[in-house]
């Protein structure tokens, strides 16, 4: 899960990680006014989304009063922003943070993320940060430091001496850093994340070491150890993928007009993928598991169907610890409960491929079979077109 | 000979009592797998499915002299299991368990390792993997067993339910395989591609491979260069996420395009330059197979 800058700061404050002052956030619906603003200010006005290059899409601000800061966090609150990192698509700012604004005389990079092929943390860090890391990784990957931490043990502190000198920290800094650098360390551990990342990290014109943005992204499969992060709301699910997610069901919405039920993750990415040959697009990703139940079956019917793009639903199951009967019960049951108004292509290889297939033909239900997945995503595609052209006759 | 399983094979379950493990164990029994216990912490001495149930693993392999382990376990206590299984002398060990925490692997890699360089080298499958079949010999893991059929094609997959869709095609094409391993989705996991390209390269029976990817990680680059510097055997691949949007995990743990990294094109052009077949369309990838595997013989048959 992606945490948003001012629970990523709350996080690192709870790790000993030195932070500027935060005055608060602010949430669509409340008024600016109840920003307590104490201190001379100036002020900094932070959109929280989750996305990269803020500042410059209009969501960093600076404010020199406190009637300034009050009236640019209310702007910005309900603002449609679109990054480099968005893919075009708008996010709505919802909440905004407000605190205390720096001079940074050097800016850095520094993160800690999952190193999947040494099977261990790894930080990288930079002494040129504030941009985007992966512009630099490409135009000068010698400015990338890479350092592997032993993911029992830490970082140990010939690890961060070593990290600060390649870094040229100033000698006032040095202790400051190498703690910091330890503590990132811990955090990441500690709260089970995958990425870890702070850019920048400042040294101020003051001379104070300080991490300026917060960007957290936690391990979903640890979330039962972790109860204050599993009670945090997902800020990049939609409303139906948290429907999905509460009853256990993998789903990602998506643009297109095929609606797709496929058991396990790399079926189903096949499947979009089969389908956008076939000459269609899919209207979302849906893993509906591995021990799914008829129950689940039902509610994966209703959550795709809540999606009003969908056009037909394409149904692909191969049988593992998914029992083909099964899924074919839950198709019954499900068209029991809801109505399904698209047509419906359906097909079953695996275990009890049989019995699964007699039952729906012996249901009484309108739904085609198909006997292998390029079959079933042209049948799908085909009835998707038929069904865009009878809207308009 | 085919790899990781055979005959021989003797295995023992974790989770044998629960109902994934009774369920799958059954299914493995019925193939004709040699199930000769499973564990259970507070059930040793009591019976299940006509097999022993001990308390620990080490109690298990000094009583029925098992080899293999494949663990049912839920996922907080699956890396405890596999470390069990490592310590009781299990030299391979398939873990099904799905929604391992990704720190938790980190840990147990660590002290693999360790026993590796200390002299005692276990190979782990997974976790989140379907499990390994050598058909015909062996099933170890969740697959449905009437898909394969004995023969010399090789399958390896980071997806259970693609490797199905993979294995259904060459069985459907008259083929049959040596040995599939599903390797798991998982960002970090036990056996990856090269690994396994590698037992496929230097076995007999196996006289092609089919590599089933996804996107995220580096892990179809890595194969790339072992496929390029040391693959003599044709290898077929297919990369799932072509269509996945960049920044989304796509149920896999491992199943995310960040920045730049893990993306479907960079792995399918490292596979076709490594000089790997990569079909776009997944219906083809059997018919891709067949068509190599027959010309060959028909090539063997004309000179003969």
């Amino acid at each position: 899960m992606k945490l948003l800058e001012y629970e990523g700061k709350e996080i690192f404050e709870a790790g000993g990680l030195p932070l500027l002052r935060r005055f608060g956030v602010l949430k669509l619906g409340e008024s600016p006014d109840s920003l307590k603003l104490d201190g001379p200010g100036p002020w900094i006005v932070k959109a929280q989304v989750l996305a990269g290059g803020r500042g410059k899409a209009g969501g960093v601000k600076l404010a020199r009063t406190a009637a300034e800061t009050r009236e640019l966090a209310g702007r910005m609150l309900g603002m449609q922003m679109i990054t480099h990192q968005t893919q075009g698509k708008a996010l709505t700012v919802e909440e905004v943070l407000v605190e205390e604004a720096c001079e940074a005389a050097r800016e850095m990079y520094i993160s800690v993320v999952l190193d999947r092929k040494e099977a261990c943390p790894v930080i990288i860090a930079s002494a040129e940060g504030g941009m985007s890391i992966e512009e630099l990784a490409h135009s000068h990957p010698e400015k990338i430091l890479k350092v592997l931490v032993d993911a029992e043990a830490g970082l140990a502190d010939f690890q961060a001496r070593q990290l600060a000198f390649d870094l040229n920290i100033p000698k006032k800094n040095f202790c400051e850093f190498t703690v910091f650098a330890q503590r990132l360390v811990k955090v990441f551990t500690g709260c089970d994340a995958s990425l870890v990342e702070v850019n920048p990290l400042a040294i101020t014109k003051d001379g104070r070491l300080l991490a300026l943005d917060a960007k957290i992204v936690t391990d979903d499969n640890a979330l039962f150890r972790h109860k204050d992060q599993a009670a945090r709301p997902d800020h990049e699910a939609s409303d139906i993928e948290k429907e999905a997610k509460a009853i256990g069901i993998n789903y990602i919405g998506l643009d297109g007009d095929i609606g797709c039920m496929v058991n396990g993750a790399g079926l189903a990415m096949a499947t979009l993928d089969t389908v956008k040959m076939a000459g269609g697009n899919a209207a979302n990703f849906l893993d509906v598991g591995g021990g799914a139940s008829v129950d689940q079956i039902t509610r994966a019917f209703q959550i795709i169907l809540k999606d009003p793009k969908v056009k037909a639903v394409l149904v692909n199951i191969f049988g593992g610890i998914m029992k083909c009967d099964n899924i074919a019960a839950g198709v019954v049951e499900a068209s029991k409960t809801v109505k399904i108004t698209v047509p419906l292509i359906v097909r079953l290889e695996g275990t009890n491929v049989k019995e699964g297939r007699k039952i729906l033909a012996g249901s009484g239900l309108k739904l085609e079979q198909a006997d292998s997945l390029w079959e079933a995503a042209q049948k799908a595609v085909a009835a998707a077109k038929q069904e865009n052209l009878c809207r308009y006759c | 000979m085919p790899i990781l399983l055979n005959k021989k094979t003797k295995l023992i379950v974790h989770g044998f009592t629960g109902a994934q493990g009774s369920f799958h164990a059954q299914q493995c029994m019925e193939y004709g797998s040699a199930i000769v216990g499973g564990v259970t912490p507070g059930k040793g001495g009591t019976e299940h499915l006509g097999r022993p149930v001990f308390n620990t693993a080490r109690d298990a392999v000094k009583a029925t002299g098992a080899d293999v382990s494949l663990i049912f376990v839920p996922p907080p206590y699956a890396a405890d299991s596999i470390l069990e299984a490592a310590a009781a002398g299990i030299k391979l060990i398939i873990c099904i368990t799905e929604g391992v925490p990704v720190l938790d692997m980190v840990r147990v890699k660590q002290r693999l390792n360790a026993m590796k360089a200390a002299g005692s080298e276990v190979t782990l499958v997974g976790p989140n993997c379907p499990g390994v079949i050598t058909p015909g010999e062996c099933k170890a893991g969740i697959m449905p067993g009437y898909i394969h059929r004995k023969g010399g094609v090789g399958v390896v997959s980071r997806s259970g339910t693609l490797t199905y869709e993979a294995v259904w095609q060459v069985t459907s094409q008259g083929l049959g395989q040596s040995t599939v391993v599903g390797i798991g989705g998982d960002p970090v996991q036990g056996m990856n591609f090269v690994d396994t390209l590698k037992l496929f390269q230097a076995d007999k029976q196996t006289k092609a491979v089919i590599m089933i990817g996804e996107i995220g990680g580096a892990a179809e680059e890595d194969a790339a260069r072992y496929i390029k510097a040391k693959m003599t055997k044709p290898v077929f691949c297919f990369v799932a996420g072509k269509t996945a949007p960049p920044g989304r995990r796509m149920g896999h743990a491992g199943a995310i395009v960040e920045g730049n990294a893990g993306t479907h094109a960079s792995k399918v052009a490292a596979l076709k330059k490594a000089g790997a077949t990569v079909v776009d369309n997944l219906s083809e990838i059997g018919a891709a197979v067949a068509a190599q595997l027959k010309a060959k013989t028909k090539t063997k048959a004309a000179r003969k």
